[in-house]
């Protein structure tokens, strides 16, 4: 649900990154917070567990810039990814314009990606969207593991729909812009069609 | 269709901004936060340098999704109210309608019974623009039925200039 407020020219859009446990979507949003320009990004929240796994979420506002003279506004979300968590990650799809997935590259985790993505496409649908229209994007991050399956197997098992498709080292910095700008791109593009 | 876009104007929000700030007088809080149930913050009023306004806002929103969803595991349609008391500073936390989320924040200069009062009465007046706000999302397809969308026209140029590049 994009809030426009038509009384302080403000779009806020609300993203969420979306995927197995340990994927790296924490990792993606720390990145973001650390290379934003310190005036345009708030504070990063953090809800974790005393291991740095997220508990409930992690929330990042970022102050994007102007278009067609509205302030555009982002809220990252990420959910947590350990299976058991499926009732928090549910809430935070709640009203997002926009989903990131962040796919592990490790073989060994090819099985634990294409679940999450199913128990994505359940979660969106009980908040009233669907998978195969909403604003989405595929990030095949970890690319640097040793273990990592190869590009076209990764897209094989989890593209289902052309979506940008995007290689990332999160805790390099590697495809993380890039991937948020695919992602704003869609859900922009979006706007003009409602 | 889910995605129902809360698109509020000029009129609107003057009001809600005029509720708000009444409410936070009458009941002697520190500040008024008004968000939406996505975390976003629709008005405030009062002392806002003291806080973080959009952090409070996501977490509130989070607060309330996460006590729904324990109200619905116990078979409540929801927990209309919350209240979390401190040392120093209370946060009473209410809903308004169906997206609404009214909070505030108070000292011993106030108390629990008086703000109670006052944020009864703020929140029917709150609900009928919520309403109003919610009727028009559902009558008109979109912004665009009601004048031309300033959106109609984004260029890649446009999304690169976000990105800074
Ligand atoms: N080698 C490598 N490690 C990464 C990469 N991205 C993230 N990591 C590491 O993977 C671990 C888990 O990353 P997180 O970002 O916490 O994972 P998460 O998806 O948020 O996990 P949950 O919160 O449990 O869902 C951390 O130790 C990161 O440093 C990557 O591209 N390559
Ligand atoms: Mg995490």
């Amino acid at each position: 649900m994009t809030f426009i407020n038509y009384a302080s020219r403000e779009i806020n859009c609300k993203i969420v990154y979306y995927g197995p446990g340990l994927c790296g979507k924490t990792t993606n949003i720390q990145w973001i917070h650390e290379q934003a320009n310190p005036e345009k990004r708030g504070k990063l929240v953090s809800l974790a567990t005393e291991t740095d796994r997220t508990l409930f979420f992690d929330f990042l506002p970022l102050d994007m810039g102007t278009v067609k003279g509205f302030k555009v506004r982002f809220h990252l979300y990420t959910v947590p990814g350990q299976v058991f968590y499926d009732a928090s990650r549910k809430l935070i799809l709640r009203g997002c314009d926009g989903v990131i997935y962040v796919a592990d590259s490790q073989r060994a985790r090819m099985e634990a990606n294409i679940e999450s993505i199913a128990n994505l496409a359940t979660n969106l649908k009980e908040n009233g969207f669907d998978i195969r229209t909403i604003p989405y994007v595929l990030q095949l991050n970890k690319r640097d593991m040793p273990s990592a399956a190869t590009v076209d197997e990764m897209e094989r098992l989890l593209r289902f729909r052309n979506e940008p498709m995007i290689e990332a080292v999160a805790n390099k910095g590697t495809g993380v812009i890039e991937t948020l700008k695919a992602a704003a791109r869609q859900i922009l593009l979006e706007l003009q069609k409602s | 269709m889910a995605k129902l876009d809360l698109v509020m104007f000029e009129e609107e929000y003057k009001l809600l901004q005029e509720i708000i700030g009444r409410l936070q007088k009458d009941a002697q809080a520190k500040v008024v936060f008004l968000v939406d149930k996505n975390g976003q913050q629709i008005a405030a009023s009062g002392d806002l340098k003291s806080i973080d306004a959009t952090s409070l806002a996501s977490l509130t929103a989070g607060n309330v999704a996460a006590t729904d969803g324990l109200a619905k595991l116990i078979g409540e349609k929801e927990f209309s109210l919350l209240f979390h008391e401190g040392e120093k500073d209370n946060l009473h936390i209410s809903i308004v309608g169906k997206r609404g989320i009214l909070v505030v924040l108070f000292d011993q200069n106030s108390s629990l019974a008086l703000v109670r009062l006052r944020v009864k009465k703020a929140s029917k007046e709150l609900q009928d623009i919520f309403d109003q706000v919610e009727n028009r999302a559902q009558t008109e397809t979109g912004v665009g039925a009601r004048f031309e969308s300033p959106f109609s026209e984004i260029t890649d140029e446009d999304i690169d200039k976000l990105f800074g590049d």
